[in-house]
């Protein structure tokens, strides 16, 4: 990828800012979450709190399944491979998805290698629990970050928790004097001119959305109030009792995330939230895939 | 001067960025408060057109933004911005504003892979970066529209009273000359 696709894969990722980005699993759906005013959509087969329930080994939805999805909506539409799976990868650049997701979702195909995705025109995602995981996906070629949160539990704890430890390395890196920031990079496991772009600019070279147990409009505004610039929700739209009321207030609450007001009206009668899963309760930690 | 730049969703930071270098002040337009405001003009940044659309009239700010542009507050709309202003959509049984006289042609370059970057002529300007983003086009404008800019025979950038529409992103490159060009439209007005 030379740096002018590097830049327009970034650019389109600005353009999804202050956005929703749902996860659909047919072309009805993705209907609905288009209508509700979703900036993107994200397909896939089973959505993370089912493939959860299922067990078993998770991979890349049906090339059939996903282009049924694209011509349904005319929004961006994402879809996911396993990490390090870059032929799953190339298989989604084929079919021209606008952008690759490669998840800690799905089962890894590579316990040691992310796919190297300067090699693709396609623009990619990665999931990052702090800097130094977001830093050495965009090294890598990822335009654009997410928090891996815990997908599939309605539970924001995770997501909170890795939010939180990205912008508290930023404000770190961002108070260091220049010599420091040499150590920073070995600790950090990162190229210097990541960890000097952080310190000089205040925030990752790429956008960083929040992903992973966000249920309801009161958890996409504190997302949002921690720094996030837009908000993936995966099982908390399909899995709740009212999926386009849901769906539609989500989006209002990441437009208007500082107007507490606004935030009661659309958290009234949303019907029922999933019923979700708390964190000690979890058998599988998929934020522990892929470092 | 004082820019309301609608931040309901998209990449408006950018443009508050590219006026603050201009040394012109602008807010945030996300509620319908926020129109009690006084402002000069009014910026549509990129995004998606139908997130943009439909919250505008779901947070009730339609109306008020139409009549302010019909009674001539100059507005300035980028890709998304483009396709609220426009008076038909060629691809998409849905318009918005609809106050300028030309019909839009939503991702009329194809999904990602088809977005580009060029530099090109822009009237009254001379060449500028272009950045298209899943960009729309116009294909066809009516009179009393003038033509800014045209990338392979498609019109990219299209003038109409206090009206200024770009398929591409002028707030993702490093030049001010277009956001200039719309701070003396309001300063002529």
């Amino acid at each position: 990828m030379n740096n002018e696709r590097f830049e327009l894969n970034k650019n389109l990722a600005q353009m999804l800012k202050g956005g929703v980005i749902m996860d659909v699993t047919t072309p009805e759906q993705a209907k609905i979450a288009e209508a509700a005013g979703a900036c993107a959509v994200m397909a896939l087969e089973r959505i993370p709190a089912d493939i959860r329930a299922a067990g078993g080994v998770s991979r890349m939805s049906d090339p059939k399944m996903i282009r049924g999805i694209q011509e349904a909506v005319s929004i961006p539409v994402m879809a996911k491979c396993r990490i390090g799976h870059f032929a799953e990868a190339q298989i989604l650049q084929a079919i021209e998805i606008d952008y690759i997701d490669e998840s800690e979702v799905l089962s890894p195909a590579d316990d040691k290698y992310h796919v190297d995705k300067t090699a693709f025109k396609v623009p990619f995602v990665c999931g990052a629990k702090d800097l130094g995981e977001a830093l050495r996906r965009i090294n890598e070629g990822a335009s654009m970050i997410r928090t891996k949160g815990e997908p599939g539990t309605g539970d924001v704890v995770q997501a909170v928790r890795h939010m939180r430890m990205m912008q508290s390395e930023i404000r770190r890196i961002g108070s260091m004097s220049e010599d420091e920031l040499y150590d920073a990079a070995k600790t950090l496991q990162v190229p210097y001119d990541l960890v000097l772009y952080v310190h000089n600019n205040k925030k990752l070279p790429v956008v960083n959305f929040a992903a992973g147990g966000v249920a309801t409009p009161a958890d996409a505004a504190l997302m949002m109030q921690l720094g996030a610039e837009g908000v993936f929700v995966g099982s908390g739209i399909f899995k709740s009792g009212n999926p386009e009321k849901r769906a539609a207030a989500i989006v209002k609450a990441v437009s208007n995330f500082n107007d507490a007001k606004m935030l009661a009206e659309l958290s009234e009668d949303l019907g029922e939230a999933m019923v979700g899963i708390n964190e000690q309760e979890i058998e599988l930690l998929m934020a522990e895939r892929g470092k | 001067m004082n820019i309301g730049v609608l931040a309901v969703q998209g990449a408006f930071i950018e443009h508050e960025k590219m006026l603050s270098e201009l040394g012109v002040s602008s807010f945030e337009i996300r509620q319908k408060a926020d129109l009690s405001k006084s402002f000069d003009g009014i910026i549509i940044p990129g995004g998606e057109s139908t997130v943009q659309g439909k919250l505008l009239k779901e947070l009730d700010m339609f109306d008020e933004i139409k009549t302010a542009i019909e009674s001539g507050v100059p507005v300035f709309g980028t890709c998304a911005g483009l396709i609220l202003l426009a008076k038909s959509i060629a691809n998409d049984k849905n318009t918005y504003f609809g106050t300028m006289d030309t019909v839009a042609v939503r991702n009329a370059y194809g999904r990602q892979l088809g977005s580009f970057h060029t530099d090109s002529e822009f009237k009254g300007i001379g060449t500028v970066p272009m950045t298209f983003i899943r960009a729309p086009y116009i294909s066809s404008v009516g009179e009393g529209v003038d033509v800014l800019a045209e990338v392979d025979g498609k019109i990219v950038a299209a003038r109409q009273g206090n009206q200024l529409a770009t398929a591409f992103h002028p707030e993702l490159d490093n030049d001010l000359r277009i956001h200039e060009y719309f701070v003396n439209m309001i300063n002529n007005r």
